[in-house]
């Protein structure tokens, strides 16, 4: 049966920039259709950020419980170690992902959003043609919001398929490896790499660059590395991934040639805008660096078509994509909106974790802020200690401009870092200075009074170190 | 040391009461006799009040847009001698301070406040003082979230946005500031931005004499309108040859001296149209002299000058005299005299003069003429179609007592004058 839907919003992609764009529609009365392919949710509530924070979760736990077999020193102590069945660790996970999707089904039937699902496909700018199970649905739009997200870069030398697996595959395979090669010592690399770890496996990883996590400086990554080197992850930075045969990964480190055999090769070297498939070349959009181009009011160069999120460039994080998602409606709406964001914070849930917004001390000597930065080490922190997170390396760094004071940066290493990033990127946004984070009166015994302790280190009169 | 107290004295002709319009002087200065002390403003005109004698001001009466009733002291001074006043008919005037506002008081009366912006007004000098924003080339400005949110819906860039704030920092108050200063109308804001501002303009000073003024004729005077046309071709070649060969020392010709002219012939015949109506007392004053009030635009109003005993007024000197009290009403400067008594009122709009209007009758006057645009119309004129210069008439008269027979015949009688304009100066 073919039926001819007419809207005023079409937006392609039900993921975190695809929903929060037809939820906002709904709110601003912009009648709103939405096609997606797969389940509502996108990359990151499916496949990509709360999956694997749930097997993370759990790796930790059992890693624990394991450190308890062995006789822990806080006192808890298990007479057998553990046991781990992946596959109901797989199912939990996949009732979190369900929960999600239905959270979403229902935020959008609320916003009275019509969800097409389906794969879509652009005949031109404004008219997208949907296989549904009922059959094809033709929808012609007035405005259309692209928001077809990002998929996982292969190595044209190493494709996925058989034991070649990327994130997606990762976080739902039903028994645990095991060995694990992983190609990629970026953040998801690192993140699923170090769980499987935990979960027992013996974890290879390959970095092409000198470095692991390139987007940190080296005091932010050196505690992560020194937990890979101690929960004994063999590391191979400088190391080229030439090749994948017969259940061995062949690297070229330094002209020498290893072979590194393992059960399954993740391949976590990036992503890529999903700019194929659904006939983006027949929109006439112009394109930068593989992105699909567009200005700060998320307009693409033509008219009526805004795109959003992983779709039109880095950083591919989830809320970016909702931001812009923000963004694009209220244009569409007639608002005067523009993104122009002070920061977008980003985290890494490694061991330990890491979270950095603004500037980074050598980024802001580049910009020519002449910085002044201080760290402030959890080992210090009493709450750190008392649950076993002041031995790790941590800190919390704050980067500041010496004229003013203002903070253009703040990072921090270290377990639970991640809840800091929301006081980080306000700071940044509202423009605090160092008196500012450090007039604050920050809760005790948190791991916040380390942001206080940094700002007043900047200032020149720490308390407690 | 003695007080002498300053009342607000008589402003002759009937006037009750007067508005502060401005204070030459605060309190707690010390001024000699003769200075400037107060603006007030009458019905008719603003009248500089100047010191009567020379002391310290230790007690004023009332802000600007305040009425003060004649007889009322508005002022105290502290005097050398004994004053006129008992020290104890008053609370200490410490006790009892008078708010004045500090800034200066002209201009709260002339400019208009945006509501949102209190603080901003007061501190918007100190904002120009500062030289330039501390920011760097190409350096972001630094603003909250919902600063900068509220700047793109004004359609501002932030980045002509002084900051006050600690670093630079844009607040709100300087979005305010800017968007007070007029900032929000620079040619890079966008032309679609939603404009939320709204503004709050005290009726005051002279648009409040003009609003009431208004208002009472509206709600007093039942109003008919009467529009007819007018060929005003003889007129204008009439006009065109007096202007081209008039002699240099006399003023170049508009159309209203001669309709002046007309008033002037023909209201005689119209004494219920030549008056004042003084409704409370249930008289209608019919004047023989004819006193044409001319209104006039002004920067700060409405303004209604009187050329008094138009009928001894050649064309000439009729246009001398409306010249001259157009600028003395452009320049605020209208004597009493210049500005009242008059016993019918014009009210042009020159080119803007459309096609008819329903003027408001300057009360107590009972009429009112408002010629309209001189334009080229084809009409018929001895069973051919013509081009003619055609000018519509309008005009308002009180019906309670002129009747709309009488109005008719009247501006009959005109319209007739004025298409042939010889008739204007035969006797």
């Amino acid at each position: 049966m073919a039926e001819t839907i007419t809207t005023r919003l079409l937006i392609l992609g039900g993921g975190p920039g695809g929903y929060v764009a037809a939820i906002r529609a709904g709110q601003l009365g912009i009648e709103t259709v939405l096609v997606e392919g797969d389940r509502l949710g996108g990359v990151c509530l499916i496949r990509g950020c709360i999956p694997s924070k749930a097997l993370i979760h759990v790796a930790s736990k059992f890693e624990a419980m394991a450190q308890a077999a062995h006789g822990a020193n806080d006192g808890v102590s298990l007479a057998e170690p553990p046991l781990l069945d992946l596959g109901k660790t797989v199912a939990w996970k996949e009732s979190i992902v369900d929960k999600l999707n239905s959270g979403v089904t229902g935020l959008l039937k609320r916003a009275k959003t019509r969800v097409i699902s389906g794969w879509g496909t652009f005949s031109d700018a404004k008219t997208c043609h949907v296989e549904t199970k009922d059959g094809q649905v033709t929808i012609k739009a007035e405005t259309v919001i692209l928001a077809a997200g990002s998929v996982a870069t292969a190595l044209p030398h190493i494709p996925f398929g058989g034991d070649v697996i990327s994130s997606t595959e990762a976080l739902a395979l039903k028994k645990l490896p095991k060995r694990l090669a992983v190609i990629g010592a970026g953040y998801i690399g690192l993140e699923l790499g170090s769980a499987f770890r935990k979960f027992g496996c013996e974890v290879s990883v390959v970095e092409a660059l000198d470095r692991i996590l390139p987007l940190y400086d080296e005091p932010l990554t050196k505690p992560v590395k020194a937990w890979l080197e101690k929960a004994g992850v063999s590391l191979h930075l400088s190391a080229k991934a030439t090749g994948w045969e017969d259940g061995e990964l062949i690297v070229d480190k330094g002209g020498e040639a290893l072979r590194i055999p393992a059960d399954k090769l993740l391949v976590t070297v990036g992503r890529r805008p999903r700019t194929e498939g659904w006939g983006l070349e027949a929109m006439g959009v112009d394109m930068a660096g593989g992105f699909v181009k567009v200005n700060e009011r998320m307009q693409t160069s033509m008219s009526g078509v805004y795109a959003i999120g992983d779709l039109v460039g880095e950083p591919m994080l989830e809320h970016k994509a909702t931001a812009q998602a923000h963004v694009a409606v209220e244009v569409i709406a007639g608002q005067n909106r523009r993104f122009d964001p002070a920061t977008i914070a980003a985290v890494c849930f490694t061991e330990p974790e890491i979270v950095s917004a603004g500037l980074l001390p050598k980024d802001a000597e580049a910009l020519g802020h002449d910085p002044v930065s201080a760290i402030f080490p959890f080992q210090a922190n009493g709450r750190a200690l008392a649950m076993e997170a002041g031995d790790t390396g941590g800190f919390v760094r704050v980067v500041a401009r010496k004229a003013d004071h203002r903070v253009v940066g703040l990072q921090a290493v270290g377990a639970h870092v991640s809840e800091l990033s929301g006081e980080f990127a306000m700071s940044i946004e509202m423009g605090a200075r160092l008196e500012d984070l450090a007039g604050t009166i920050h809760v005790h015994p948190t791991l916040s009074e380390a942001i206080h302790e940094a700002s007043l280190r900047a200032l020149g009169h720490p308390v407690h170190i | 040391m003695g007080r002498f107290v300053f009342k607000l004295p008589d402003l002759g002709e009937g006037t009750a009461e007067a508005e502060i319009v401005a204070w030459h002087a605060k309190l707690g200065d010390t001024i000699s006799e003769d200075a400037p002390l107060v603006d007030m403003l009458t019905d008719k005109a603003t009248v500089e009040m100047t010191s009567p004698v020379a002391g310290k001001l230790i007690e004023i009466s009332g802000a600007p847009g305040d009425m003060a009733a004649v007889g009322a002291p508005i002022a105290i001074f502290e005097v050398e001698g004994a004053g006129n006043a008992k020290a104890e008919t008053k609370p200490p005037p410490v006790a009892a301070p008078v708010p004045v506002p500090e800034a200066p008081v002209a201009a709260e009366v002339s400019e208009p406040r945006l509501v949102a912006v209190s603080e901003a007004a007061t501190r918007a000098p100190v904002v120009a003082a500062r030289a330039i924003p501390v920011r760097s080339e190409g350096e972001k400005p630094l603003a909250s979230p919902a600063v900068r949110r509220r700047a793109e819906d004004l359609g501002v860039k932030l980045n002509h946005v002084v900051g006050t704030g600690p670093a630079g920092h844009i607040t709100h108050e300087d979005l305010d500031a800017f968007i007070a200063g007029g900032g929000s109308g620079l040619g890079h804001a966008s032309g679609l931005a939603r404009r939320t501002a709204i503004e709050e303009v005290k009726v005051i000073g002279m648009r409040r004499a003009i609003a009431r003024q208004m208002q009472e004729a509206k709600r007093r005077i039942p109003h008919f309108a009467y529009v007819e046309e007018v060929d005003m071709t003889e007129l204008e070649e009439l006009r065109v040859h007096l202007n081209a060969t008039k002699r240099s020392d006399q003023p170049k010709l508009t159309l209203l001296p001669f309709l002046m002219r007309a008033l002037a012939r023909v209201l005689p015949a119209y004494p219920q149209i030549n008056a004042r109506f003084d409704d409370e007392a249930g008289v209608v004053h019919r004047h023989a002299g004819v006193h044409i009030g001319i209104a006039t635009q002004t920067t700060n109003g409405l303004v209604v000058p009187v050329v008094k005993h138009a009928e001894t007024l050649d064309i000439w000197n009729a246009a001398v005299e409306v010249a001259r009290l157009a600028e003395i009403a452009r320049s605020g400067k209208g004597s009493k005299e210049d500005l009242s008594g008059s016993t019918i009122t014009i009210t042009s709009l020159g080119p803007l003069g459309g096609v008819a209007t329903t003027p408001v009758i300057n009360h107590p006057e009972v009429a009112i003429i408002g010629p309209n645009k001189v334009v080229e119309r084809p009409v018929v004129r001895h069973g051919q179609i013509a081009v003619r210069k055609m000018m519509n008439l309008s005009s308002s008269f009180d019906h309670r007592v002129v009747d709309g027979y009488d109005a008719a015949e009247f501006i009959q009688r005109v319209k007739a004058m004025l298409e042939h304009p010889a008739t204007l100066f035969m006797d």
